[in-house]
């Protein structure tokens, strides 16, 4: 099953790396951003995933970092145009502090969260990154509740466009890796076995010696850093930025694709946000389709009620596929998957 | 003889209840110290005190040159003070190898190293497989340590232990739950590493006590009510009706 897994995965990778060119070629370029979405949210699930399923710390909060990341593209857009401080537009700079912002950020609320368990852990993530939704909703000047319509975007120089999807396709592939590539180094050197030996048995952990919390609180301010690239690249891709990204469903979300994709493996969130973005296109038109052909009455309506499947099917992950979807490539089926 | 651990004058009370009562207690370098007493709160106590954070009333535990009193579980193994749990503590996700590498890292300095792949790190396989090979697990290393028999997690715990090189090993039950075969080979590990190492054995099992001990303690109610080498504990009229007599009887 293992090849097959591999093959598997190798196969979704490089359909990713074709889709621009397939999109163009049959003349559907919403495609390439319906794509870039699902990479963007790759790499936010990737983030988690570090901290839920490799650190077993369940953050219910991680929509904040995403809504940093995006906000440091939004505030550089405002002060760009609105004060004529061009250099607030800076690619590199954008990006540079869409990786440090959230991860100090990370930091001092893992300080602060980690030092609880279980229900509580989720509960006080939970509740700073509503505190920090409501910030920015107080925040007038970058636009509060209504959010901010970039009229231009990062600026990379010549390097690359913003503007151009498919230049900004291949960065968030090409940060996909990267992430990808440091994460799978990351889980599997002397940090990541603390990591995750403190997910299996934190009270070992610390007979043998390690001060767990340290090794923890670090991976949560990585895992906030990393899910701030996502924000960043996201502000670019819906040339918007809201507060309603930092809401805590979209914290719910990114745990529904880690655990949906498979908790705890390298490219376990990959597929799971791809396969929940697909599902969140696909299915409404599929109960649609599906209503015509039964012949059934308001089918146009019908499609909107697509979280009615989706949620059983949820369900359905957890109690008989509990290795998401890279644990069903691996033969994984049933309760302990 | 250097003492490496010395207790005085411990007093633990929960409530009403006296779980650690003025105890005494000293373990020299290189001696194994058992510590035995009929069932009650009295030595688990006594191993909170020790390895976890159980602070006591009053008294004072001195291990190394230091008071160890309120310091955090983690700093305690960096002093040297290694346990093995009475109810089996391992990693149970990760192979025999792993666990043991694990506890080999612990003591290599932080462990704040991102990059370098450990599971083929030769700084932490080769101590982690020499660990393995005293307790006798070398050919099970990579069996995942939840499929390992009792026994046989038994002895991982007690290579976890070996592995951050203490200057004292804490054994909490090393042979509980253990049928007869398991335990004569627990015994055998013991005492090739007697003589190197110092050695707290809290046991219900007399005849591993008793062929393996220096020195043992009597345990009643949280007080010591003999101290002495196996031949005088066995000879001691009190421990005999306190305890001993218990274990006539029931045979």
């Amino acid at each position: 099953m293992a090849s097959f897994r591999y093959g598997f995965i190798l196969l979704v990778m490089l359909a990713l790396a074709a889709v621009p060119t397939v999109a163009i070629a049959i003349d559907e370029p919403f495609y390439v951003s319906l794509f870039t979405r699902m990479l963007v949210m790759a790499i936010a699930a990737c983030s988690l995933n570090l901290v839920l399923g490799y650190g077993g710390m369940v953050s219910f909060g991680h929509a904040a970092y995403l809504g940093l990341g995006a906000y440091v593209v939004g505030i550089g857009f405002y002060h760009a145009s609105n004060d004529g401080m061009e250099w607030a537009l800076n690619g590199w700079m954008h990006l540079a502090l869409a990786i440090t912002i959230p991860g100090l950020v990370a930091l001092l609320i893992g300080a602060i969260s980690l030092r609880t368990r279980g229900v509580y852990f989720i509960m006080i993530t939970l509740a700073f990154s509503q505190m920090l939704y409501y910030f920015f909703i107080g925040l007038e000047r970058y636009g509060g509740d209504d959010g901010l319509s970039l009229w231009f975007l990062s600026d990379f120089g010549g390097v690359m466009d913003m503007n151009d999807d498919v230049d900004l396709y291949y960065l968030s592939y090409g940060l996909l890796l990267v992430i990808l590539f440091l994460l799978y180094r990351l889980v599997n050197s002397r940090f990541g076995m603390v990591l995750k030996g403190a997910k299996s048995n934190e009270r070992r952990l610390m007979a043998v010696g390690f001060p767990t919390y340290r090794y923890r609180l670090v991976a949560f301010g990585i895992s906030g850093a990393i899910c701030g690239i996502a924000g960043f690249l996201m502000a670019n891709q819906s040339e918007f930025v809201s507060t309603a990204e930092m809401h805590w469903v979209h914290s719910g979300d990114l745990i529904v694709m880690v655990v949906l994709g498979g908790m705890g493996t390298l490219f376990g969130p990959v597929l799971g946000a791809v396969g929940f973005l697909m599902l969140e296109q696909y299915l409404p038109e599929l109960i649609r389709g599906g209503c015509e052909v039964i012949g059934g009455n308001n089918c146009g309506i019908a499609g909107e009620y697509w979280k009615i499947v989706f949620g059983p099917l949820l369900i359905m992950v957890v109690l008989f596929a509990r290795g998401g979807i890279d644990g069903l490539l691996q033969g994984k089926v049933g309760r302990n998957g | 003889m250097a003492e490496v651990l010395t207790i005085t004058d411990l007093v633990k009370q929960f409530g009403g209840l006296t779980a650690t009562d003025h105890l005494s207690l000293s373990v020299d370098e290189g001696e194994v110290h058992a510590v035995i007493g009929p069932d009650g709160p009295g030595k688990t106590t006594l191993i909170g005190q020790l390895t976890e954070d159980i602070t006591p009333n009053s008294g004072s535990i001195r291990f190394a040159g230091q008071d160890l009193t309120g310091m955090p579980v983690h700093r305690r193994s960096m002093l040297g003070l290694a346990r093995s749990f009475q109810i089996t503590n391992v990693l149970a996700d990760f192979s025999a190898r792993a666990n043991v590498a694990l506890a080999v890292q612990a003591h290599q300095g932080h462990s704040f190293r991102f990059w370098r792949k450990a599971a083929s790190d030769p700084r932490l396989v080769d101590p982690a497989m020499r660990c393995l090979a005293t307790v006798g697990l070398e050919d099970r290393a990579e069996v995942s340590a939840s499929n390992l028999s009792h026994g046989e997690q038994r002895q991982l715990e007690l290579a976890m232990a070996l592995a951050t090189q203490p200057s004292m090993l804490l054994l909490d039950e090393p042979m509980a739950g253990m049928g007869p075969e398991d335990s004569a080979r627990m015994v055998e590990i013991l005492k090739r590493l007697k003589g190197d190492l110092t050695i707290l054995l809290v046991e219900h099992d007399m005849d591993a006590v008793f062929a393996l001990a220096d020195r043992i303690t009597v345990l009643v109610y949280g007080r010591a009510i003999a101290t002495g080498a196996p031949d005088a504990i066995r000879n001691d009229p009190d421990v005999r009706t306190a305890y001993l007599g218990e274990e006539a009887e029931d045979a």
